[in-house]
């Protein structure tokens, strides 16, 4: 219904183009007006085709799959509801789905109170254009490189003999290793800010450097406090691009499985993890259940996040 | 009176940056010293010794399994989608400059492709393939996987760079008589080339690194991502740490050699222009 709409209304917008495109009465513009929109058919095809094929059809397939039937061997072409109603059924994956979001919760707002500060400090208190690019760079470095290494990294930190026992034992101030640095949920949130915060970093960059300066003057001249001008005037103008990160970390957060598992040590539950463990079962009906109900889930909170915050203005 | 009131909060979100900042590079620092390690030594600090046995270690077979061929398969993976992300984003950024039937669908679809979590897109490309029969591999389904991640981020940024990009240097060179082409090759693509590189730094990047997308469509051989994650359950020596020095050594070296490269087309322009 929607698509349709929306198309209806991209076709009358087409309409009225070429109604305008021929106000001096030329023909010949309005073929230059049909060719300029069959290029960008031409030109839109590749990347329709690539997601068509690679994200359209693959999360269908979910979606067909789910309702098949499997046994330890193979999967069945079917119709059965069982995966939904075993998955629904179960209290392990209510109390899996609840523990994620508490994982979601934690490492969104840590990422966001991270971001937004960084992201301040580099719009409005480095001056010159050449450091802000720089240390921006700095930022965003460490973003190129594997995820999994990253994780890694820590283990010379937070293992039973790694730095920050050895220095604590050392200064006296516990007796003997503490246990849950490394393998417990605490490590798992350390990972996840340490891996997502970039992705709140840069579009609240991005939206703090278009906020008009004469505002923030503005704001002062009528005697606006530090804490005034920030809490109405910048955070308000900010909402958009923590908007778009906090979609970034909460589906990638909901969605994580390498971190839950590598960084728990197998000890914490999360969504990705249960599918993860289904699909190394050869269980993929349940596995492509769980899918559209985590799908479901992600895009039911995005949604919530628009509701909530216009972003369309920073497309 | 500015100056006056920058002091205090600047200071502290200093403060919080550097740490922000040690945060971000603390780890990888520790493993960078951690990988010269002495032969004797272990996964944690006090360091054994100062060495390069673990490197030599990296590259024998048995060690660590398939290294070599995993990094190969990485690199080449990593070049096709750098490749096609970048000349796929410039087609649809182009396209995207008009409005057509289903742009709308079209662009939400790509930025669908970022929300949708990785583990269901590497289980859907897993399941697509397995029910029209098709075997899995690196350069098929995988491709296809990294593409999904890759070429939302492309399309983005061709997005930003053509919202910005005035049409009166197009209307110039059209005036002056230069056919489309023309005018594309010499007028549009050196104006656009620094944000095409960055385009093709993201791809390959984020291509080279990719995990979670490629578990369920890399096929029977690994690429490097997935033969590290292999190695954690069962490699319990620094020789973890060297590879990981090595790889991010890549990585840096590959923002590198973008970086440069943006500055050189940066300033060839800026001396013709």
């Amino acid at each position: 219904m929607k698509t349709k709409a929306m198309a209806a209304i991209a076709a009358e917008e087409t309409v009225l183009g070429t109604e305008t495109g021929i106000a001096p009465g030329k023909t010949k513009r309005r073929r230059a007006h049909r060719v300029s929109a069959l290029a960008s058919y031409i030109q839109a095809t590749p990347l329709a085709v690539i997601l068509g094929l690679f994200l359209l059809l693959p999360i269908l397939t979910i979606g067909m799959v789910s309702f098949w039937d499997y046994d330890s061997v193979r999967i069945y072409p079917d119709f059965v509801t069982f995966n939904y109603t075993e998955t629904l059924g179960s209290w392990v994956t209510w109390k899996t789905y609840l523990n994620t979001l508490k994982f979601t919760a934690i490492v969104w707002f840590l990422t966001m109170v991270i971001g937004f500060w960084v992201a301040y400090f580099l719009a409005f208190h480095i001056r010159s254009a050449t450091m802000q690019m720089i240390l921006f760079l700095v930022c965003t470095v460490p973003f190129l490189t594997s995820n999994i290494i990253r994780m890694i990294s820590w283990v010379p930190f937070l293992g039973r003999n790694g730095l920050i026992n050895s220095s604590l034992i050392e200064l006296g101030i516990v007796p003997k290793p503490l246990e849950f640095l490394l393998f417990s949920e605490f490590a798992v949130v350390l990972a996840m800010v340490h891996l997502y915060t970039l992705f709140m970093v840069t579009p609240i960059f991005n939206t703090l450097m278009r906020i008009d300066r004469s505002l923030i003057e503005a704001a002062r001249d009528a005697g606006a406090s530090g804490f005034q001008v920030l809490t109405n005037v910048i955070i308000p103008l900010a909402k958009p691009g923590i908007a778009i990160g906090s979609i970034f970390v909460v589906t990638l957060v909901m969605g994580d499985f390498i971190t839950a598992r590598f960084m728990s040590g197998g000890q914490s539950a999360s969504v990705g993890l249960m599918m993860a463990n289904q699909i190394s079962l050869l269980q993929y009906p349940a596995a492509a259940a769980n899918a559209v109900i985590l799908l479901i889930v992600v895009l039911l909170i995005v949604a919530a996040i628009l509701r909530v915050v216009d972003i369309r203005k920073e497309l | 009176m500015h100056a006056d009131k920058r002091s205090r909060e600047f200071y502290i979100l200093a403060i919080f940056f550097g740490l922000f900042v040690l945060f971000l590079y603390g780890p990888l620092t520790t493993i960078f010293i951690l990988s010269f390690q002495g032969p004797s030594g272990g996964l944690t600090f006090p360091m054994n010794g100062v060495s390069v046995h673990w490197f030599a270690n990296l590259f024998e077979q048995q060690a660590v399994g398939d290294f070599g061929g995993s990094f190969r398969r990485s690199m080449i993976l990593g070049l096709m989608t750098t490749t096609i992300t970048v000349i796929v984003s410039l087609l649809a950024g182009l396209a995207f400059r008009r409005k057509f039937k289903g742009s709308t669908f079209l662009f939400y679809l790509a930025i669908s492709s970022l929300v949708v979590p990785s583990i269901l897109i590497s289980l859907g490309i897993g399941l697509f393939f397995q029910v029209l029969g098709i075997r899995p591999a690196w350069w098929s389904s995988g491709l296809g996987a990294h593409l999904t991640w890759t070429l939302p981020f492309g399309v983005l940024i061709m997005f930003a760079v053509f919202n910005r990009f005035s049409p009166a240097y197009e209307e110039a060179a059209r005036d002056l008589g230069a056919t489309p082409w023309q005018t594309f090759r010499f007028v549009v693509l050196p104006m656009i080339a620094p944000s095409l590189i960055g385009v093709g730094l993201f791809g390959f990047t984020l291509s080279y690194d990719e995990f979670a997308r490629t578990l369920m469509t890399a096929g029977t051989f690994n690429t490097l991502p997935l033969e590290i994650y292999g190695m954690t359950t069962n490699v319990t020596t620094p020789v973890l740490y060297a590879l990981g020095t090595v790889t991010t050594v890549f990585s840096f070296l590959i923002i590198l050699l973008a970086l440069t490269a943006i500055i050189i087309v940066g300033r060839r322009r800026a001396r013709i222009g």
